[in-house]
């Protein structure tokens, strides 16, 4: 087991390409690190500069103590489970777990020992004999994990291993793969662009985009305190609303609707001039139906436009003060569409930014 | 007009106007002209070659039944079709060893040259070049390589360059020891632009991401090589070499051109005897019994074939 750390790491392709830009991270030994961004963002170039199977442009890249900058991809003692599963087709399910293994010329029945030992854990003991043609998607997928456990490796390195699967087997496999890393402890660095998986598996996620780190913390940090807009619309789900304001002394106009700040909010607010335009962004699951009541929260009106029903909640799409909002209200709320309701979010649920860096005014 | 009006929808009683009912006249109208040309074009002339095969011949026609003696004589009395001993000899000896060297180097250059092919810029420049030969006749090709052989260092490139060494002049061409092995190369040649082709597509074939896991897996470029590429495009190769063997029992031209089967009768291969029997010799009933033995080496590798598309189509 080995720490990773990306010490100012660029990867450049041509002159105007830059796939990943001055990224610094370290990963603890152990730990569950989720890479996540749109497509393009770098993330799999991150991750394939770690294998080994793209060189590094700039920067220092170490696992454990060592600088891996060169370090041929078999020695790096890393294993990684590529999205395509990419098995060998033409060996059974059990020459493709030991295929690592005898290139490292470790004896036979060692290594028949931990084919069996990861194939146990796996369920694939009955598929030992199958060429991957003759398994399921999830089976596969299993032999690709398989296949990178048996190496027992210092850093499983995972590019977007469940996005060939079918929705039930993706949430199952996933609870697999996180009890397999409760299990083994072995650090591992995972990409995906699926926030729900980041959010679920993820000891610490690492957002990126356009090549730049923009946020790398806990899933609840990331959630709770986005730095900038970007964070704040690709986490959660469904995603953040956000809508123009204008900055008036310690409040904030909304349309016709003043939003009265208290706290960190109001002390965003102040720190943008009067008439300035300020970004605010609210999560769909903390607005609630205005009571009348008091507390510290913001209110605005607004006009139901369509209602989707979910069981126990309602996804309600509102028209407030010329901007489309999503509101996830528990079902018994019976807010029918063509009503006009005010919407209230807690003050300390509210985020604040400023629309020309956009980063956040709050905390 | 009744006949040009297509015929009635629904009247349904009529079972002779189903398909499937009744004798089949589409399928003969369909079938039959290929059928006929089969039939008197290669039906015809194998069951006509091989009572040949029990004739003198002489002319081509069916004369002085003579029972098993060309067959007997084929392989018993006759050093310049086969000679068992030590090493063997003969025109039939000469077609193993062309099917052992001529289609295992041929295979092993293509693919080790559409291996490196891919990993280069002039990807196309250099496949273009291997493949240059293909589109040469193979009577040209012998004939360039006459003179690359030429024992005359002004005119053979080969004792040109193996002069500089201090070697030669040697005339390949002219030594029983050697001229099989320096048919074998031009036919090598010429080949191996075929292989790298169709090997070059399969290879691209393989995905990017299992060659990766390989190398991630701790597997060197030979051991990739080995152990990743050659049984995944296994298929291929197999294609490329069943169609390199069916050349060389019909392989002539290169010979013909090059040695007319000498010196003596040492380079010669069986569609060469087939034709020096028949034609300058006028025995066709001996030529037509080497043009059998001929189809019957092709019988195997015609099955094979068969069996693999059988099996291709059970997989798709």
């Amino acid at each position: 087991m080995a720490t990773v750390t990306f010490d100012h790491m660029y990867k450049r392709y041509g002159d105007d390409v830059i796939a990943v830009n001055d990224l610094n991270l370290e990963i603890a030994d152990g730990e569950f690190l989720v890479l996540v961004g749109p497509s393009g963002c770098g993330k799999t170039t991150a991750l394939r500069c770690v294998a080994g199977l793209e060189d590094i442009s700039d920067g220092r890249l170490l696992i454990g103590d060592r600088v891996v900058n060169n370090v041929a991809p078999k020695d790096r003692d890393i294993a990684m489970v590529f999205q395509s599963y990419a098995l060998y087709p033409h060996m059974t399910v059990y020459d493709n777990l030991a295929f690592g293994l005898k290139l490292r010329k470790i004896n036979k029945s060692d290594i028949d020992k931990r084919v069996k030992e990861a194939a146990g854990i796996l369920g694939l003991e009955r598929f030992l004999d199958r060429k991957p043609k003759a398994l399921s998607g999830g089976q596969r997928q299993r032999v690709a994990l398989g296949r990178a456990i048996v190496r027992e490796p210092s850093v499983f390195l995972m590019d977007e291993p469940l996005s060939n699967l079918d929705a039930k087997l993706r949430v199952q496999t996933r609870a697999e793969i996180a009890r397999l890393h409760q299990r083994l402890g072995t650090t591992t660095i995972y990409v995906t662009h699926d926030q729900v998986e980041a959010m679920t598996m993820g000891d610490r996620i690492c957002v990126m985009r356009d090549g730049l780190l923009q946020q790398v913390g806990s899933p609840q940090d990331l959630y709770d305190n986005p730095v900038n807009i970007f964070v704040a619309g690709f986490i959660g789900s469904p995603s953040m609303n956000f809508a123009a304001t204008k900055a008036e002394g310690k409040d904030l106009m909304f349309g016709g609707a003043k939003l009265e700040l208290t706290g960190a909010q109001a002390r965003a607010a102040e720190s943008r001039p009067a008439g300035a335009e300020v970004l605010i962004g609210f999560r769909p699951e903390h607005i609630e139906i205005a009571n009348g009541q008091g507390g510290s929260a913001v209110r605005f009106p607004a006009k139901v436009d369509v209602v989707e029903y979910l069981g126990n909640e309602e996804l309600i799409h509102a028209q407030a003060e010329g901007n489309e909002i999503v509101a996830l209200l528990p079902s018994d709320r019976k807010v029918a569409v063509g009503d006009s309701v005010d919407l209230a979010v807690p003050m300390e649920k509210l985020h604040i930014f400023d629309p020309e860096s956009e980063k956040t005014l709050v905390g | 007009m009744t006949a040009a009006n297509p015929p009635a929808t629904g009247s349904g009683t009529d079972d002779a106007k189903r398909p499937g009912a009744g004798f089949p006249w589409a399928a003969l109208i369909f079938l039959g002209p290929a059928g006929l040309l089969l039939l008197v074009f290669l039906a015809f002339p194998i069951v006509y070659t091989f009572f040949l095969s029990f004739n003198r011949g002489r002319g081509g026609e069916f004369s002085d039944w003579v029972g098993l003696d060309n067959w007997i004589r084929l392989f018993t009395q006759d050093p310049n079709f086969l000679r068992l001993g030590f090493p063997p000899s003969g025109a039939l000896w000469n077609n193993v060893l062309w099917i052992v060297f001529y289609v295992s180097l041929t295979v092993l250059l293509g693919l080790i040259l559409a291996v490196m092919a891919t990993r280069v810029r002039y990807e196309a420049l250099i496949k273009g070049i291997v493949f240059l030969p293909q589109a040469i006749a193979a009577t040209s090709l012998a004939i360039i390589w006459r003179f690359v052989y030429a024992p005359d260092p002004e005119t053979g490139l080969l004792n040109a360059v193996l002069g500089v060494g201090g070697v030669g002049p040697l005339s390949v061409l002219g030594s029983p020891d050697t001229v099989n092995w320096a048919l074998i190369a031009v036919g090598v040649w010429g080949s191996v632009g075929f292989a790298t082709v169709i090997l070059s597509a399969a290879i691209k074939g393989i995905s990017s991401e299992v060659l990766e896991a390989a190398r991630v897996d701790g597997a060197n470029e030979t051991q990739i090589f080995w152990r990743i590429i050659v049984p995944m495009v296994s298929l291929p190769i197999s294609v490329v070499a069943v169609t390199l063997v069916v050349n060389v029992i019909k392989l002539f031209d290169i010979i013909f051109v090059m040695t007319g089967g000498g010196p003596g009768a040492s380079s010669r291969v069986i569609a060469f005897s087939m034709y020096q029997e028949a034609f300058p010799q006028g025995q066709f009933g001996y030529g037509a019994a080497i043009a059998v033995v001929m189809l019957l080496l092709l019988i195997p590798v015609m099955i094979f074939n068969i069996r693999r598309f059988r099996a291709e189509a059970v997989q798709s």
